[in-house]
């Protein structure tokens, strides 16, 4: 064999090694390749509730990652396409038309909190999408949208359910409580949380002493709480967003409310940030969670998850550690995706069909909706706060600070009643 | 539900809630009050001062007030070089009305979104030890979160009262709130002399971003909750009156906290606001404002 031939047969048989490994490597580079699947969405990035919406915003990235890395949905990439509503829900109707107009997505899912999904549903309803909802309350009331499916495990009759825990756990101590103060905020949420608190204490047979909403922008909240003590309660339920909780708790600490169970659906009290800085004024506080690091809720992946959050949120000025909303903004995008992986399609009917009867596995446990989209049973926890030292932040990250109480399922202690300050 | 105790309690929080807002509003009785400019971005400047203070008592344990007192000449240099900016695109051309509300809307937003880019928009809360705590006086509780703002705010207001009322400069920013052209006529410098209220003006909100810290949290875009309220005050004291708006920040204040106490906290805003548009009615020129 000449030399020229030799030379010939090495080289092209380089050219098929290095095509083989060219091929081999193409294979998830092609899927990668492919039209990725788009899933548009707005958040409040800025604004009042751009706190959950960042945080909410990087647990959905985390996912995204996470799926990507194991080769996309369908073979293909997923891609984001999401716009800042500022926390006004007058924008999100034109951006959710920009998603499905401009954009072409392929899926949606909502932004973050009641006021912000409900002017979503038109548009979304309009095109028969099915519409993974994050943290809304009760929205499907009004809409009763079959395709609408709701994370936040309010359970089938959200208004009412929301609070029934606080409620029912209530009435098991012993003297019966008999009268109730109710106090919300002038904003959508916290009147749905106080219209369902006022149905409950009505069921319950509970005596109302006190029902009165005030102005979100209220500064000094001690006239109000002494105003609440002068009805002397049992019972004081509160429905307040984060500036409200923290302005509530300090007026009861300071003016030193005497009552046997305070607390019920104030948002902020989850929030690593404000439970570090309200520290012991918290202790005795019985207040709505979804998730906290007690043993009885350690679902398959949610440590993992929370570990590359608290990665991920490093000096983003979030929630650092990530306990309330950011495992339900994961969880929200996995059902969609289990979904999509099981119909192999996008058809929005065989998907909402797929949605409404299986039961799924997430980091915040097993999922199953009821008709209406919202969780087929409720899991609101009731939790209270448990001897929180001043100061400290990493105590939230660990067992014992939020001991849940309600529901039976997943208690981890029981009540301290009644509380005193 | 009516009880002597409610009524001494409700009377007391809200006098140290107008307080407080005396605190918010003064700097705008100079900028809106007696230079007539518009500066809608006066609550943005509040929350940036409340993020300095919330950074230094972090990182340094400093009192969120001592914090206030030794930004605010920062703040006053900073409010001297806007209205510097505002001067040279707006006031001298006459273009102020429209195009300088649209001036500081701008501001006010920057200030907002370089709060969002660089600390984010989680709460921001402060650590002090009178947080939480209480002086019983009677039947009267006064929390020291609420009465430390007042002390601060009253001595705010006293301290630029007498500046205004007893020094050259200061009677020089009520000469050309009166009357530009003359105050120039007797060789003074408007414009500086604009230029030095709008940095005191400016200078005190470093100290009210403190004292609202100090009553709760703080996040990038609250500020706007306060614009309506302080706007609301500086006309109803009478459109740069210093006394006159101390005594409608504590009339809005008393009535806010009246009403929260014995008719419902949603009427507040409604009963405040009443009270501005039956005192405009009897005295349009607001409760100190010159006739």
């Amino acid at each position: 064999m000449s030399d020229t031939i030799k030379w010939m047969l090495h080289f092209a048989g380089r050219v098929l090694g290095a095509l083989t490994i060219a091929l081999a490597l193409a294979g998830p580079a092609a899927a990668q390749e492919k039209k990725p699947i788009k899933i548009g969405f707005s958040m409040a990035l800025t604004g009042g509730l751009a706190g959950a919406g960042k945080a909410a915003l990087i647990a959905m990235e985390i996912w995204r990652d996470d799926v990507n890395k194991k080769g996309g949905l369908l073979g293909r990439p997923v891609e984001f396409v999401y716009y800042d509503d500022a926390t006004q829900p007058a924008k999100v109707p034109g951006i959710y038309s920009k998603l499905l107009d401009v954009d072409k997505v392929d899926l949606v899912v909502s932004s973050y909190g009641t006021n912000e999904i409900a002017p979503a549903m038109p548009i979304v309803m309009r095109k028969k999408l099915v519409f993974p909802s994050l943290f809304g309350l009760a929205v499907n009331d009004e809409f009763n949208y079959d395709r609408y499916f709701q994370i936040m495990p309010a359970g089938p009759r959200p208004k009412t359910d929301w609070s029934r825990g606080f409620f029912e756990l209530a009435l098991a101590q012993k003297p019966r409580p008999t009268t109730i103060a109710i106090v919300a905020a002038d904003a959508e949420f916290a009147l749905n949380a106080a219209a369902g608190a006022r149905e409950n204490a009505k069921k319950f047979g509970l005596k109302i002493v006190y029902d009165r909403t005030y102005p979100p922008a209220t500064t000094d909240f001690t006239p109000i709480v002494r105003a609440i003590q002068a009805t002397n309660p049992d019972i004081v339920y509160v429905g307040s967003y984060p500036p409200d909780s923290t302005g509530m708790v300090k007026a009861a600490n300071e003016v030193g409310l005497k009552t046997k169970l305070f607390g019920g659906g104030m948002v902020g009290l989850q929030f690593a940030a404000i439970q570090k800085n309200l520290g012991p004024m918290l202790n005795g506080i019985v207040n709505y969670d979804f998730w906290v690091p007690e043993p009885t809720l350690r679902f398959p992946g949610v440590e993992e998850f929370l570990a590359k959050y608290k990665e991920a949120a490093k000096d983003k000025g979030v929630d650092p550690l990530g306990h309330y909303l950011p495992p339900y903004a994961y969880a929200y995008l996995e059902v969609l995706a289990q979904s999509v992986e099981a119909v192999k399609s996008l058809d929005q009917a065989k998907l909402a069909a797929h949605m409404h009867k299986t039961t799924f596995d997430t980091v915040v446990g097993k999922v199953k909706f009821g008709k209406n989209g919202e969780w087929e049973r409720s899991r609101v926890l009731f939790v209270q706060f448990r001897d929180v030292k001043p100061d400290n932040l990493e105590q939230f990250a660990g067992p014992g600070k939020r001991v849940v109480l309600h529901p039976k399922e997943w208690k981890s202690g029981d009540i301290v009643y009644p509380y005193k300050k | 539900m009516f009880s002597f105790d409610l009524l001494a309690n409700g009377l007391v929080a809200g006098i140290l809630l107008g307080g407080f807002y005396a605190a918010v509003a003064i700097g705008l009785a100079i900028t809106f009050g007696q230079l007539d400019i518009v500066n809608i971005a006066h609550p943005a400047f509040v929350i940036a001062g409340s993020y300095i203070a919330w950074i230094l008592n972090s990182r340094l344990g400093l009192d969120p007030v001592l914090i206030g007192v030794l930004v605010a000449p920062v703040f006053f240099f900073v409010g001297a070089a806007i209205y510097r900016v505002y001067y040279a695109a707006f006031e001298r051309t006459g273009q102020e009305s429209l195009s300088g509300l649209a001036f500081f809307f701008g501001v006010m937003f920057i200030i907002e979104v370089a709060l969002i880019l660089v600390y984010g928009v989680d709460y921001r809360l402060v650590t002090t030890g009178y947080i939480g705590a209480t002086i019983e006086i009677g039947v009267v509780g006064i929390p020291l979160r609420m009465l430390v703002p007042f002390l601060v705010a009253s001595a705010l207001t006293a301290g630029i009262y007498l500046y205004l009322s007893r020094t050259f400069m200061g009677r020089a920013i009520l000469a050309v709130a009166q009357d530009r052209l003359a105050l120039q006529l007797m060789g003074a410098d408007p414009v500086r002399v604009k230029q030095f209220a709008f940095g005191l003006a400016i200078a005190t909100t470093a100290i009210a971003g403190a004292l609202l810290i100090i009553i709760g949290p703080v996040e990038p875009s609250v500020g706007r909750q306060y614009i309506g309220r302080v706007f609301a005050i500086v006309v109803l004291g009478g459109m740069g009156s210093i006394p006159g708006m101390f005594i409608a920040a504590m009339i809005l204040g008393v009535a806010e906290s009246l009403v929260a106490s014995f008719m419902g906290p949603s009427w507040a805003p409604a009963i405040a606001f009443g009270l501005l548009l039956l005192t405009l009615a009897v005295r349009p020129s607001g409760l100190f404002g010159r006739q």
